[in-house]
């Protein structure tokens, strides 16, 4: 039983390193894609490097060396852990991605509650009842898909923050500042959890078990909860890649409508200012939790659901 | 699959329509410039002559929540086509190339696939530079490996059925088996997939003028009218709010439409 779980995650080890080195071969391509001296471009366009410092990048990079070469080196830095420098805001690239990290992790980890909570009550109040309920679910799921995360984040501000003034208008300092980005953030994501798990809920309530269990004499809501939510929660495993892609690529957005420290805020201002080491190690670290998280989701399933191992 | 009221399609059907509408004649709703700043009347809450007030320049915000459909869905159309296009290309090749092409090629897609849109974007970006037409290639490039991923898989059905065999036995050179009967029957289902995707367009076309890295002011453009309405939020709601409900009317509508095609067509094929 132990041998072919072995193999499992062995395969699903190397395929995740191999994404990775992919991720650094892109990331390698598009400093040598953009035009120009590939000193100025790591420097940034807003930058009067002397021309030791010049001479340092040269070295750094091994620009002296042919295309393979400079390749070798750059993947023999990465894997020391060495992302470069940023020029701009002269400060190593993993220390500035270490600073912004806990603000942009607090408000993905509680984005994530949050939807897993909505999506759950919702899909467990309205799985298999009336239409009229269904109706709701299926509209409000819709709403929360099509809205930009920007403009939901603009209304709640407007109604919370600047009408009500229950909650901050921007920063990360408290418990309290966290609240509507996080809703802001959670929202999209739920839509699209409801509207899998709904399905999900439906499909399981059809079969035999749910209606032995029902017989036995569990009410509705405890069958839905107990039994039905497992089977239905089963094809989420397959939205864990797109679940951490969203909640990484809206923290740009909604760090940005909240004004909020952070790993989107860094892209963001790295984007803007062509800062181009940086905006590598910001790719290369997306991609590095990605792959983190979809094989941990794939190992932990390989040891609960047996049929999957004999891949 | 869920059934949508029809009369909610119809609906949807229609704001399509005069949302298209207004993206080729701004001029048919509104005669008011949506660039002319006119700092006496600025800030003034919706109503009176203008019905959804106007913003911090004295602008009219209906009349360019109007002029800003060209902008905002050109570039989401343009950005889908492009990416609807070079994926089902990629596709085709990685299906019917297979070997060393069909390695590469989803190897590189499963890598792309590992970023998140938005970043891949921002990436481009960052190679390309800020504004539209950068825009719509950084968007259409975020999306091609979802495409190519799709279009491959359905490729490779087409190709194993038994028509495509009958075709192979016939004789029929590759160039007009390709173009005569695995084209036509892989790419039904991408089309009705890009409305899907065109809403998704929409939102990312949106979100990067927000972030300031699409049109540029003062261009009227959805987007970017969020954006810098983000700034009177505390005095004037209205410069942000209804720009926003343009983008989330137009994609919500797009949707319905999408997922309407999408059910009629699975059922025509499984049927």
């Amino acid at each position: 039983m132990i041998r072919p779980l072995l193999r499992g995650a062995a395969h699903r080890v190397l395929a995740a390193l191999a994404v990775l080195l992919g991720a650094a071969g892109l990331a390698f391509a598009a400093l040598q894609l953009i035009p120009g001296d590939p000193v100025a471009i790591i420097l940034g366009p807003a930058t009067q490097a002397s021309a030791q410092v010049q001479a340092a990048i040269r070295a750094e990079y091994g620009l002296d060396r042919p295309v393979l070469g400079q390749f070798l080196h750059y993947l023999g830095r990465l894997a020391t852990g060495d992302l470069g420098r940023s020029y701009q805001l002269q400060r190593q690239v993993v220390d500035l991605i270490g600073d912004q990290l806990g603000p942009t992790a607090e408000l993905a980890l509680a984005a994530l509650v949050l939807a897993v909570a909505i999506s759950v009550g919702s899909a467990i109040a309205t799985a298999g009842r009336r239409r009229g309920l269904k109706a709701v679910a299926s509209g409000w799921e819709l709403l929360a898909v099509s809205s930009p995360p920007f403009w939901v984040g603009i209304l709640l501000l407007t109604v919370f923050s600047f009408t009500l003034r229950w909650f901050p208008v921007s920063g990360a300092e408290d418990f309290s500042a966290l609240v509507l980005p996080a809703l802001t953030l959670a929202l999209p994501v739920a839509g699209v959890l409801s509207q899998v798990l709904r399905e999900g809920l439906e499909a399981a309530l059809a079969e035999p078990f749910a209606v032995t269990a029902r017989a036995r004499g569990l009410s509705r809501t405890a069958v839905r909860a107990r039994h039905a939510l497992r089977h239905a929660a089963v094809p989420l495993v397959t939205l864990t890649g797109w679940l951490t892609g969203s909640l990484l690529g809206g923290a740009v957005l909604v760090e940005t409508v909240f004004g909020r420290p952070g790993i989107g805020a860094l892209t963001l201002q790295a984007v803007t200012n062509k800062d181009m080491p940086l905006v590598i190690g910001l790719v290369l670290l997306s991609a590095l939790v990605f792959v983190v998280i979809s094989t941990l989701v794939d190992l932990l399933y390989l040891v609960v659901d047996p049929r999957l191992r004999t891949r | 699959m869920r059934r949508t009221p029809r009369a909610a399609v119809v609906l949807c059907g229609l704001i399509v329509v005069v949302l298209a509408l207004a993206a080729v004649a701004p001029g048919l709703f509104t005669s008011v410039s949506p660039i002319e700043a006119d700092p006496v009347n600025a800030l003034r809450p919706p109503g009176g002559g203008h019905w959804l007030g106007t913003d911090e320049l004295g602008r009219d915000v209906f009349s360019r929540v109007v002029h800003g459909a060209r902008s905002s869905l050109s570039v989401g159309l343009g950005a889908i086509l492009v990416a609807v296009t070079a994926g089902a290309l990629l596709g085709i090749a990685a299906a019917l190339g297979g070997g060393v092409a069909d390695t590469v090629l989803m190897r590189l897609a499963d890598v792309l696939l590992s970023l998140p849109e938005l970043m891949i974007a921002l990436l481009v970006i960052a190679v390309l530079g800020p504004g539209t037409g950068n825009t719509m290639i950084a968007i259409a490039v975020s999306l091609v490996p979802g495409y190519a991923r799709m279009v491959r898989a359905e490729a490779l059905v087409v190709r194993r059925s038994g028509y495509v065999e009958a075709a192979v036995g016939l004789g029929l050179p590759r160039p007009v088996l390709i173009a005569r009967h695995v084209l036509p029957n892989a790419l039904g289902p991408l089309l009705v997939l890009a409305t899907v995707g065109f809403g998704t367009a929409i939102i990312a076309v949106s979100g990067l003028s927000f972030l300031g890295l699409g049109a540029r002011p003062p261009a009227p453009e959805w987007g970017t009218m969020l954006s810098s309405g983000r700034k009177f939020l505390a005095v004037a709601w209205w410069t942000a709010v209804f720009p926003g409900a343009a983008i989330t009317l137009a994609v919500v509508s797009v949707n319905v439409v999408g997922r309407r095609l999408q059910a009629a067509f699975t059922k025509r094929t499984s049927a």
